[in-house]
């Protein structure tokens, strides 16, 4: 007779709580992660409010110094008055703990740094005066602080009060300015990089036509001639597009405005330096959220400034993406045919075990070895011999000879092809013998029913092994840093430029990108939000390459449903 | 035999009381087999699979245009047999054949004969129904595909002529493009046999076609063996002998890998000269 612990036990209760529980911390700890990088990451966005306040650190000797703190609250932490001691700010040790908070000054061309932190307990006054202004600028960061007068040409347009909270009539006139000077720099952007870009463009290529004349010995004066004449050319149109750019550059820099920053200081910036302005202790939630939107979307959709510490990560999303499919390109052709032949041709044996033994193997060989491989072979002897053959002119600079994206995307296919193997031969295993029997007994040839009845049937395995893939490589970063990726890559791998799609190109990604924006970078304290929401990112990108390939592989699987023989 | 089996036969011997000896094979007045034009001829054949050997000096000739069918115990090379009229052993490993086995006077096993085109003369519908995965349409359509007819106007008469001849057009004209796995099991062994006459073949080989399916099904499937035998030679494995009395004119009895007897169904199942045979249809064993 079995006691009451043995029947509770022998009734698989435990274990069905075992394997819930089990469950459960899975959930948790996964959404758990994805609301600690929303949490870290998605903040960062979020326009706060500038304090303005007044800052008294105790000194070992004479009166301490009163200074005016405007900045924004970072966070704040608890630290022991020992270490606060020991770091030459002399509290009183009978309080044990003290908290300090971090806040960024920002001004980074006025103070040392845009962090700092400060004790509570010596914060007074604090107070969030509804004109105080940030701007956003494409160097030396954020600015805070009044606007004071606007000019326009050196002349004076406006000017405001920094007492008095109601005086907006310099923060009115500079609303159009900084309008006026966005659509210049748009402007510039687009002259730069599309037209100065393509006569560039146009102008290496008759470089490397008459190298390569000069090569082959046709280097004869009436083809030197053309190509000079066409060259002369394309260089009357970069001077006249010089001569607009330069104009377009002098009316950008035609207004400045003269700021007043904490502790009296006053400054003149350029208009053309300010990305975005806004007074956030003057907005309504409706205001602020408009600006998180704006903020949020520039992230996304824009290009990295100041060393990638500012700005949107774009680039590094769209080289993950176009990385990613390029591999699927490669993986799943070459993995699905090498599965083909191990299953259904070569005859089973010794040798064939040999081999799948060794793919499987290969799936577990570090990333790193990969890309050392991917560099060795690939770049340094694949890329090479494809430069001396088809790329001779512009040597000895190198085409393929280099890191770029189709070595990258070749040596993660190589990574995950095992995954690819195995799982196509798993589905080709699985397909009923009896439906290969039916079409052959119609008089089809081994080939025909691959063809027609076996390898349609597969194809959701052979899905399943791409989704393994893409899981695997969307989030590799060491093999990359060694064939092909960089911190800022100069130009998208796609553009306007024929053949439009530059497979020789480095490129950026968001694994790097964390790790560069996280450990590489000069500003710590800017980067550490970036860092969390380039990893959410990431996850989310990863998230819907997989749930493409799922719903793909959804829609073979109801297509082919197996049958239950 | 099996449990389904055992059912099956009971709902048939109360549709059919007994065996009705008058309504067993053999219409033309007791011609017997050596007598009538030869379709595929088997000579001294031994087949090994690997050292185990299944089938041994099988003789026998089948008759064109007939039901020929195959009884016997499990396990006894009724199935074997079959499979070699189409080949269909050269895909097992380690599967050897000696002997040979004509096809009109043809050496089905000659070096030069084209498989492929072997199995297009020679159809098989198997034990489970196994339709493609797609449409009632394609799936009838596939062998005609395979031998590159693509027009449209061919294959749409070709389909409705199949579904036609196979009794399941009735059933399915309205749906042709859905696919064929929403079919129930008897109607897919119907698909089936109409994708394989949908070729032309010559001989047609059933290997036990309604043992998957229900009594109604199964039905079906014997009337339909019964309009087709006027144009294909059909030879049908099976374990039921009421199937077998029902639809063949003769009937070949196999144990252990031997041919024992193989004569008019209707003299095997009333006057059969072998002992073993006469135990086995008495069911002293099996």
């Amino acid at each position: 007779m079995k006691n009451s612990f043995q029947k509770f036990f022998a009734s698989g209760t435990p274990w069905i709580w075992v394997n819930a529980g089990a469950v459960a911390i899975s959930i948790i700890m996964t959404v758990g992660l994805l609301l600690l990088l929303a949490y870290n990451g998605l903040g960062h966005f979020w326009p706060k409010d500038i304090m303005l306040a007044q800052y008294s650190q105790p000194v070992s000797e004479g009166e301490p110094l009163v200074r005016e703190i405007i900045g924004e609250r970072v966070n704040s932490e608890v630290v022991s008055a020992e270490r606060i001691i020991s770091s030459g700010i002399p509290v009183s040790a009978d309080q044990p703990y003290h908290e300090r908070e971090l806040v960024k000054i920002g001004n980074r061309d006025l103070n040392d740094s845009d962090y700092t932190w400060l004790l509570s307990d010596y914060l007074s006054d604090i107070r969030y005066p509804r004109h105080l202004t940030t701007f956003e600028r494409r160097e030396w960061g954020h600015f805070y602080g009044y606007v004071k007068e606007v000019h326009e040409a050196g002349a004076t347009v406006a000017v405001s009060d920094p007492a008095n909270e109601q005086d907006t009539a310099a923060w009115q006139a500079l609303q159009p300015r900084i309008a006026r000077a966005l659509a210049l720099h748009d402007e510039i952007a687009a002259l730069e990089k599309e037209e100065i870009g393509e006569v560039n463009y146009a102008i290496e290529r008759l470089r490397l036509q008459e190298r390569a004349l000069e090569l082959r010995g046709e280097a004869t004066p009436e083809a030197l001639a053309a190509i000079a004449a066409e060259r002369a050319q394309w260089d009357a149109q970069y001077e006249a597009m010089q001569e607009r750019l330069n104009a377009l550059h002098e009316a950008s820099e035609r207004d400045t405005v003269v700021m007043l920053a904490m502790n009296d200081q006053e400054t003149a910036i350029a208009v053309s330096e300010i990305v975005r302005a806004y007074q956030p202790n003057a907005m309504h939630l409706g205001g602020k959220l408009a600006t998180y939107g704006s903020k949020l979307w520039e992230f996304l959709s824009d290009e990295p400034r100041e060393a990638n510490t500012e700005g949107g990560i774009f680039p590094a999303i769209f080289g993950t993406v176009v990385m990613v499919l390029l591999m699927s390109v490669f993986v799943t052709p070459f993995g699905v045919v090498a599965a083909v032949y191990l299953r259904e041709y070569a005859r089973q044996g010794l040798v064939t075990r040999i081999i799948r033994i060794a793919v499987n193997n290969l799936a577990g060989v570090p990333s790193i070895v990969y890309g050392v491989f991917g560099l060795g072979f690939f770049i340094y002897f694949v890329g090479a011999e494809v430069d001396q053959v088809f790329y001779p002119e512009a040597l000895p600079a190198p085409t393929f000879g280099t890191p770029g994206l189709l070595w990258a995307s070749l040596t993660l296919a190589l990574l995950t092809v095992p995954v690819v193997i195995v799982s196509t031969e798993e589905g080709l295993a699985r397909i009923p013998r009896s439906l290969r029997e039916g079409s052959l007994a119609l008089g089809a040839t081994k080939f025909e029913t691959l063809w027609r009845v076996v390898l349609p049937m597969a194809s959701p395995a052979m899905m399943t092994g791409l989704i393994l893939a893409v899981a695997r490589a969307a989030g590799e970063v060491a093999p990359l840093m060694l064939v092909g990726v960089v911190k800022l890559a100069p130009a998208l791998p796609v553009d306007g430029n024929y053949p439009y799609f530059h497979l020789d190109q480095k490129f950026m990604h968001l694994g790097f990108h964390i790790y560069d924006v996280g450990f590489q970078s000069p500003n710590v304290e800017a980067a550490r939000p970036l860092v969390f929401a380039t990893a959410l990112l990431l996850v989310l990108v990863i998230a819907v390459l997989n749930q493409l390939a799922v719903s793909i592989r959804n829609r073979l699987r109801e297509k082919y449903k197996a049958l239950d023989m | 035999m099996t449990e389904s089996n055992t059912e099956y036969a009971t709902a048939s011997r109360s549709k059919f009381k007994k065996i009705d000896m008058s309504k067993i094979g053999g219409h033309e007045g007791g011609l017997r087999a050596e007598e009538l034009p030869c379709c595929l001829r088997v000579t001294d054949l031994n087949l090994f699979y690997g050292p185990a050997q299944a089938l041994r000096s099988v003789n026998l000739s089948i008759p064109s245009q007939r039901v020929t069918a195959f009884i016997g115990p499990s396990g006894c090379g009724k199935s074997t047999l079959l499979r070699c009229f189409n080949r269909m052993n050269d895909l097992v490993d380690g599967c050897q054949i000696k002997g040979s086995i004509a096809l009109d006077g043809e050496d089905i096993y000659h070096r030069s004969v084209d498989v492929a085109d072997l199995r297009r003369r020679v159809g098989m519908v198997f034990q489970k129904p196994n339709p493609f995965p797609k449409s009632i349409y394609e799936n009838v359509a596939y062998g005609l595909r395979i031998q590159g007819i693509n027009k449209k106007r061919i294959l749409d008469e070709s389909v409705e002529k199949s579904l036609k001849a196979s009794a399941l057009w009735e059933e399915v004209k309205d749906r042709l493009h859905e696919s064929a796995l929403g079919l129930s099991g008897g109607q897919q062994q119907r698909l089936v046999i109409a994708r394989t006459i949908a070729v032309e073949p010559e001989v047609l080989l059933l290997d036990e076609p309604a043992s998957a399916l229900d009594p109604i099904s199964t039905l079906k499937i014997e009337e339909l063996i019964n309009d087709l035998k006027d144009r294909y030679t059909i030879i049908i494995v099976t374990h039921n002998m009421q199937q077998a009395a029902r639809v063949s004119d003769f009937t070949a009895f196999m144990y252990m890998g031997k041919l024992i007897e193989f004569d008019r169904t209707d003299t095997i199942f009333t006057n059969p000269a072998e002992k073993q045979t006469e135990d086995y249809i008495t069911g002293r064993y099996g």
